[in-house]
């Protein structure tokens, strides 16, 4: 932008490339938090994601543009590395569980009698497990919208509007969020748990591979083609389980 | 709670707070599945080994999810045959 207020193309095309990028990371991180959030609570979820957001603004206000120097790879295999373990765990449960191998009222009777005999000790794992999540996936994210900034920012001497432009974007993202959590509400709860599970291992595979340096084709979109594809796995696993072996009796099939 | 219990948890010794911070990633992380753990870390590694060559990245590409996906494939087979 100039002194007289004009914002010229190429800060047009600054703030467009800006706001789209950052569009899709913050995609990206409100999936996970959306995942966290539908499985384990919102409180969880927005725990998570907040305390990602206040280290990342700790971490600006503290070194600023130094942050482009951080090494994005090895943060990748590692919060990647974590997301795929913790997601192929889930997917593993919602597969037998749809399959009838476990018996979902039969677990959930077993796992809240093991709380109650605990004192609640798994479920205070369960709830960090979960916010761990949450804060990895935000933070990851948002250090990588951070770093889109300062870089498209600072290489086209318009820091300032690609920040309106980051703004912009989270705040539409956010909003589109808010609406599609809403919708999730009457989806049958495996179904959750599955889909949760096939999306934290294809971000999981996705960042991790980045990490080590796979050039995935398309880019962000091979999230979507990594979906399917797990999406297809685990829908093959079911149906091999199920003619493989008799269908647990009294088991909710989800 | 005793006054005894009590000072117990507000000043916890280090090396328990660190038992617990070792058992809570374990839970986390490997739990009653160690075989995905493994698999997982499996998986990222031949993705690893394969980038080393520039001209081979693409097979990456393919490898990665294909063993994720064997790795699956195992361990709900292994569940299923208990």
């Amino acid at each position: 932008m100039n002194p007289h207020g004009i914002v010229h193309t190429d800060n047009v095309v600054l703030m467009v490339a800006v706001f789209l990028a950052c569009a899709v990371e913050m995609v990206e991180a409100l999936t996970i938090v959306i995942a966290v959030a539908v499985t384990a609570g919102w409180r969880r979820a927005l725990t998570g994601a907040l305390g990602a957001l206040v280290l990342l603004a700790g971490l600006v206000a503290a070194i600023g543009p130094e942050l482009t120097h951080i090494p994005l790879s090895p943060l990748r295999i590692v919060v990647g590395g974590v997301l795929l373990v913790f997601g192929l765990q889930w997917l593993r449960k919602a597969v037998l569980r749809a399959a009838g191998v476990l018996a979902k009222h039969d677990e959930d009777a077993i796992f809240a009698s093991n709380v109650e005999r605990l004192g609640g000790a798994a479920g205070r794992a369960n709830a960090r497990a979960a916010v761990i999540v949450a804060f990895k996936g935000t933070f990851l994210e948002g250090l990588e919208v951070v770093i889109i900034v300062l870089t498209l920012g600072t290489t086209g001497h318009a820091l300032e509007l690609a920040t309106v432009a980051a703004g912009a974007a989270v705040l539409v993202v956010g909003a589109v969020g808010a609406v599609v959590a809403r919708q999730l509400s009457g989806v049958p709860e495996n179904a959750m748990k599955m889909t949760v599970g096939i999306m934290l291992v294809s971000f999981g595979t996705f960042w991790s591979g980045e990490g080590v340096h796979v050039r995935w084709p398309g880019s962000d979109v091979a999230i979507v083609v990594l979906a399917a594809f797990y999406g297809l796995v685990a829908a093959g696993l079911v149906q091999l389980l199920r003619r493989e072996r008799p269908v647990v009796t009294g088991a909710e099939r989800v | 709670m005793s006054e005894a219990a009590g000072s117990e948890r507000a000043a916890p010794p280090i090396g328990r707070w660190l038992v617990g911070f070792g058992r809570f990633w374990w839970d986390f992380l490997v739990g009653d599945t160690p075989e995905l753990t493994v698999g997982g870390i499996l998986a990222v590694g031949v993705a690893a080994a394969i980038t080393v060559d520039r001209g081979l990245v693409w097979m990456a590409v393919a490898a990665l999810p294909l063993v994720v996906g064997l790795v699956l494939g195992g361990s709900v087979r292994r569940a299923a045959r208990r």
